[in-house]
């Protein structure tokens, strides 16, 4: 890996190097405390119902069988929802229960506890749930005929006379991917018995859930507690509620503590997924290979509920155009409401359809110009004080488009030989490829993302630090999903106060206010800033207690002396300082989609070799290297981790992964049928990181961990289209698609 | 319910389990070793691995009293008796390899496995040998590094 910038280190464990992180060792021990490691005197299962149709009418529901179980404690339907009957990130549109209708498959009907987990199952099969099954509005372009939208917007910039002198148009698809997160849903809610509850969860942003939990379970904001239990994982999934009330009434009914677990085929059924999407596009240029003109239309299907998609389908019309400037641009888009299962986050939000099929077209266009297509795309390569094609918005932050095609263009190819290791070649041990059949290709994309909550949304997040005579504590709702802030936390609030012994803890609901979700690649800016902000006003205090001018564990300091030991200090009072960070305020959009509407930027580019057997459609991902924009790189290894497990997200949408919907009913909710990829598919990662400071990130942080799931999908396809002379418009990319069936 | 004897982590161990239940679900709701995680219970994803008898297998598909009179290694039994790491353990400490964590105990125990009867791997061998474990975290290029020709004394301590 390379790296432009050194970063002084002025105290073990700041800003800049590998720290480890502190949840390391217990998870590697397997002490760490999963969600669904939580256990409980006297706890209850819980289990749920789910509708097989993805829509009909409910005639009635009988729950007698199921208490009839022994052991069985609880069978509750809608009408047991004591406060608002729906629940929704954006719009209350979800029922917490299904009433009249059910809108999709899987969707939630009857909620069960029982003293056992088996006992549970079985009075979850034992209700009986009469449906009268109503035909499903499954096709996307059908609901966008009939006006089921959630969001219809135009995005339109420049002048619309504008006409290059070469044109080429493509139309494109994308499947639905899964987060597909190692640890399921999973939670324990706790009744206080006063009335109120203790919910230990998974989640990406708890003060979002809590909001929803208090108004259906109509409980006062306080007697509502949530916290933070281990996340295995969360890519998005975690962002809208699945289980979290239905636990809450659970115990509330019950008295009892109460803990659910969904298996991998539920995990399928209860959470969000990448909208499929299909993507039309028409691409005008100048002969020099100025990008002239761009106009989209594009349909995301965003399923029964809202969920997220308003902002999903935002995402996609803004970043419509990818990284480069165009002075004619007009996109329709619209995310449609369908009888298919809800879609919402994931990984990239929106920006990854868009970018499979502008990056397909400027290849297209390179090839119509008779261009280098590494040379199209600098040509165009959007950068600081551009305008953004679509919004019209100025770059004021850092956006090194130029420099991530530049830096990767200049990264060495690999040998053209895919060798004769059969564990290497395409297909594997199999010993279904010969050498000689194997043909490889080369393909480049780039991609484009917003950091953080934008259109106006007021995003904040807390944070509080305390000094004790033990270290500072850092205080936050923010939650880790695996991805490392819990360390970058702790660098931050060494660098900023040069203080060493710093512990992360995580806060319940009632103790600290939101740090926002986990999410949008914003925490490590957002929480981080706070954390920056409140270190910051705790050293100033300590240090003009002390009398001195820098600190340490030991104490203040001055020239050399210790002036004040932190006994000392502390003693004249406690040491605490709390902030709330926000980014620059965004505007809302104009009718047209314009304005300053978002409040950072981040860039990758992706440059992916593949093997193929173009006879049996096989494909052997080899290498993905990529120069990714990350502000300032706090801690390079925890980078690139995010750097490589994104682009294998990325790999997953190019050539395998698929959640297969049949008029509106999951065919493959499983880890048997949805296949994600294994150590065997990852290819090998090379990362130069470049580091153009962000303005007003922490330490010139930015948030970019979106971005290696973005790019690295198109490179893919584009390598395999190179392998092949395949169109290849969809992805996945399907063996049948390479061999041309 | 049938009484099964099992030795788990060096300790002999008298549990009640149900007919048909696992040896993951046994060990994680019954003997308190929730180290070894569920996934998705098809054995898929290799969250779940143990040692049974030596051998790496998904306890997710053992059941229970299939495994009466076993010998049993789970990832709460690897560090030393000063709690220490064990080297694999600290090789993917060392390298980065954990992210969210939900895999690593299954990751664990085949590294442990394949250590221990291949004490410096290719690349290539380590992902033969993890194939079966699945990790959505970290791409496994840290987890690659970690375990590929390893330092001498990587493979000490493996059972």
């Amino acid at each position: 890996m390379t790296t432009r910038v050194v970063t002084p280190v002025e105290v073990e464990g700041g800003v800049g190097v590998s720290v480890p992180r502190p949840d390391g060792v217990p998870k590697l021990k397997g002490e760490f405390r999963y969600s669904s490691d939580l256990r409980h005197d006297r706890m209850l299962w819980g289990a749920t119902v789910r509708s097989p149709h993805p829509r009909a009418r409910i005639l009635s529901i009988d729950v007698a069988p199921a208490l009839a179980i022994a052991g069985v404690h609880a069978a509750l339907v809608a009408s047991d929802v004591p406060g608002n009957p729906r629940f929704g990130q954006k719009v209350a549109d979800q029922p917490v229960l299904a009433d009249a209708e059910v809108n999709f498959w899987g969707e939630a009907v009857c909620i069960v506890a029982a003293d056992h987990r088996e006992a549970a199952r079985r009075a979850a099969a034992a209700v009986v749930v009469a449906y009268e099954p109503l035909e499903p509005l499954t096709d996307a372009e059908e609901a966008a005929r009939r006006g089921e939208a959630f969001r219809t917007m135009q995005v339109v910039n420049g002048d619309q006379s504008l006409r290059g002198e070469v044109a080429v148009e493509g139309y494109y698809e994308t499947g639905v991917q899964d987060q597909a997160m190692l640890g399921t849903e999973s939670g324990l809610a706790v009744p206080d018995g006063e009335g109120g509850i203790d919910l230990y969860i998974s989640t990406q942003w708890m003060h979002v859930d809590h909001r929803q939990i208090v108004d259906s379970l109509s409980l006062r904001p306080e007697q509502v507690r949530l916290h933070l239990a281990g996340i295995g994982g969360a890519f998005g999934a975690r962002e809208d509620l699945t289980l979290q009330v239905h636990l809450c009434l659970l115990a509330l009914h019950t008295g009892r503590p109460v803990r659910m677990v969904y298996d991998r085929a539920e995990s399928f059924a209860g959470h969000v997924h990448r909208h499929p999407a299909r993507l039309w596009y028409r691409h005008e240029a100048d002969r020099q290979g100025n990008l002239v003109r761009v106009e989209a239309r594009l349909v995301l299907d965003g399923g029964a509920y809202e969920e997220t998609s308003g902002a999903v389908v935002a995402n996609a019309a803004y970043f419509a155009v990818g990284p480069y400037r165009c002075p004619s641009v007009k996109v329709d888009a619209v995310a449609v409401r369908t009888n298919n299962p809800p879609a919402g986050a994931m990984r990239g939000f929106g920006a990854n359809q868009v970018c499979f099929a502008y990056e397909a077209q400027m290849d297209r266009l390179a090839a119509a110009l008779g261009l280098d297509p590494i040379d199209l795309r600098l040509r165009n390569a959007l950068g600081h004080g551009d305008r953004m094609p679509t919004t019209g918005q100025e770059i004021t932050g850092s956006l090194p488009t130029a420099e991530v095609i530049r830096s990767l263009a200049a990264l060495p190819l690999p040998d053209e030989s895919p060798g004769d290791d059969p564990r290497l070649l395409p297909g594997g041990v199999g010993l279904t490829t010969p050498p000689e059949a194997v043909r490889r290709g080369v393909g480049f994309a780039v991609g484009i993302k917003n950091i953080f909550f934008s259109e106006a949304f007021d995003d904040y997040a807390e944070a509080r630090v305390v000094l004790t005579p033990d270290g500072l504590e850092v205080h936050t709702a923010a939650a880790e999903v695996g991805q490392g802030l819990v360390t970058v936390l702790q660098q931050i609030a060494r660098s900023a106060t040069g203080l060493e012994k710093v512990e992360v803890v995580f806060d319940h609901t009632v103790r600290i206010g939101s740090a926002g979700s986990t999410s949008a690649s914003r925490q490590t800016q957002m929480a981080g800033g706070a954390v920056l902000e409140a270190c910051r006003a705790l050293r100033e205090e300590a240090l003009r207690r002390g009398e001195g001018n820098c600190m340490d564990d030991r104490g203040v300091w001055s020239h050399g002396d210790l002036m004040a030991t932190w006994p000392m200090i502390l003693a004249q009072g406690p040491l605490e300082q709390q902030a709330r960070f926000r980014h620059a305020p965004t505007e809302p959009p104009s009718p047209t989609g314009q304005g300053n509407l978002h409040a950072g930027f981040c860039v990758a580019a992706h440059r992916a070799v593949v093997d193929v057997d173009p006879e049996l459609g096989l494909v052997r991902v080899v290498r993905v290297d990529t120069a990714q924009d990350v502000g300032r790189a706090l801690n390079p290894q925890a980078v690139l981790g995010q750097i490589e497990g994104g682009i294998l997200q990325g790999v997953g949408l190019a050539i395998m992964e698929e959640l297969l919907v049949d008029r509106g009913v999951v065919r493959n909710a499983s880890f048997t049928d949805y296949l994600i990829p294994t150590i065997l598919d990852a290819p090998d990662v090379e990362a130069v990181l470049i580091e153009e400071p962000e303005p007003g990130g922490p330490f010139g942080a930015k948030g970019f961990a979106e971005l290696p799931a973005i790019s690295s999908t198109p490179a893919v396809v584009a390598a395999i289209r190179a392998a092949t002379g395949r169109a290849l418009n969809r992805v996945p990319v399907r063996p049948q698609d390479i061999a041309g069936l | 319910m049938n009484s099964i004897r099992l030795r788990v982590n060096g300790e002999e161990r008298l549990v009640e389990v149900d007919g048909p239940e696992s040896l993951l679900h046994t060990l994680r709701e019954r003997l308190g070793l929730p180290g070894s995680k569920n996934a998705c219970e098809q054995g898929e994803c290799g969250s779940c691995t143990v040692l049974l008898d030596g051998e790496p297998v998904c306890s997710c598909l053992v059941m229970a009293a299939d495994a009466d009179g076993a010998d049993v290694l789970t990832v709460e039994g690897l560090a030393g008796p000063d709690r220490a790491l064990h080297p694999v353990q600290q090789a993917l400490h060392d390298n980065g390899a954990v992210q969210c964590g939900f895999c690593t105990p299954g990751v664990v125990m085949s590294a442990v496995h394949l250590l221990a009867a291949n004490p410096r791997p290719s690349g290539i061998e380590v992902r033969e040998a993890l194939a079966g474990n699945l990790c959505r975290c970290t791409g496994y290029g840290a987890i690659v590094r970690a375990l590929a020709a390893p330092p001498a004394d990587l493979a000490e301590g493996a059972s």
